[in-house]
């Protein structure tokens, strides 16, 4: 069925094409998008490193990844009309994914599960893979464009 | 945009510990203060770090509250001091400077891994910027 945006009525090829090329970089895209917000969480432990009580937190990429690309994640919240209903979502949660603790090497006696080795590996572990998702994707788009303007 | 959220945590964090440094130069410096506006001797401060819900996941840093130090207060004998009592022992304030190197060292340190995050999240985005050059 064609579909219509801004008045004009697109063919089918049309809406294929660009719907392809779309879904080329719809891996490299949720996983950037993944990556990007798990850096931002690896940051809140970096920055809570000394903070009483404060438990690292990190997510499960491969199944957060999964999940988003599947989109069996993204699940509406259900109305809570009464103080004992079900919350949809009861902790936090990234593009879907549920934010887990970390399992803490060396407890310490504040309570904080902050182990600033492993935070500072994944921080860079996670840097480089996201740069090599945009890479990913740089290139993609060359192929493209090879591809549109021939040799 | 998540790594935008990054400079806000970082910044957060830079923040409580460029504090919790000023705190210990405080204490520092007023290690041997027999004396202050209120006629008593300093006492030492600490800070107090909380987080602070900082975007959808990010949790940033503040600095909660700034306590008094309750250990008890350093006792000396120097009967030619001018606050000394009637036995001669003068009270001194309960600064334990190897407490506050130790606190330095660690804000110091703890300033520097998140300067180095908002390093890495500026090159992260940058690159961002380059994507179909």
């Amino acid at each position: 069925m064609p579909s219509i945006s801004n008045g004009v009525s697109h063919s089918r090829e049309g809406v294929d094409m660009s719907s392809r090329i779309d879904e080329m970089f719809r891996f490299q895209q949720t996983a950037l998008n993944l990556r990007a917000a798990r850096q931002e969480l690896i940051a809140s432990n970096i920055a809570n490193a000394d903070t009483p009580n404060y438990k690292a937190k990190d997510i499960n990429f491969a199944s957060a990844l999964q999940g988003a690309l599947a989109g069996t994640t993204e699940k509406l919240p259900m109305t809570a009309s009464a103080p004992d209903h079900l919350r949809g979502n009861a902790g936090e949660s990234v593009m879907g994914a549920p934010v887990q603790y970390r399992v803490p090497l060396q407890p310490s006696a504040d309570g904080n599960t902050v182990d600033m080795d492993v935070e500072r590996a994944q921080f860079a572990d996670n840097a480089l893979r996201y740069e090599a998702s945009v890479r990913f994707i740089s290139g993609k788009g060359k192929d493209v464009l090879d591809a549109l303007q021939g040799f | 945009m998540s790594l935008f959220n990054i400079f806000n945590i970082s910044g957060s964090g830079m923040t409580a510990q460029s504090q919790r440094l000023n705190v210990v130069a405080s204490n520092l410096a007023n290690a041997e203060s027999a004396t202050g506006p209120d006629g008593k001797p300093y006492q030492a401060k600490q800070v107090v770090f909380s987080t602070v819900p900082t975007g959808q996941v990010g949790e940033g840093v503040k600095v909660a509250a700034v306590v008094a130090d309750n250990s008890p207060m350093r006792v000396v004998y120097d009967p030619k001091h001018p606050m000394a009592n009637e036995q001669g022992y003068v009270t001194l304030p309960n600064v334990n400077p190897v407490d506050e190197m130790v606190n330095m060292i660690s804000a110091s340190r703890s300033y520097q891994n998140n300067v180095d995050v908002m390093n890495t999240s500026k090159s992260l985005l940058l690159k961002t910027l380059t994507i179909g050059q």
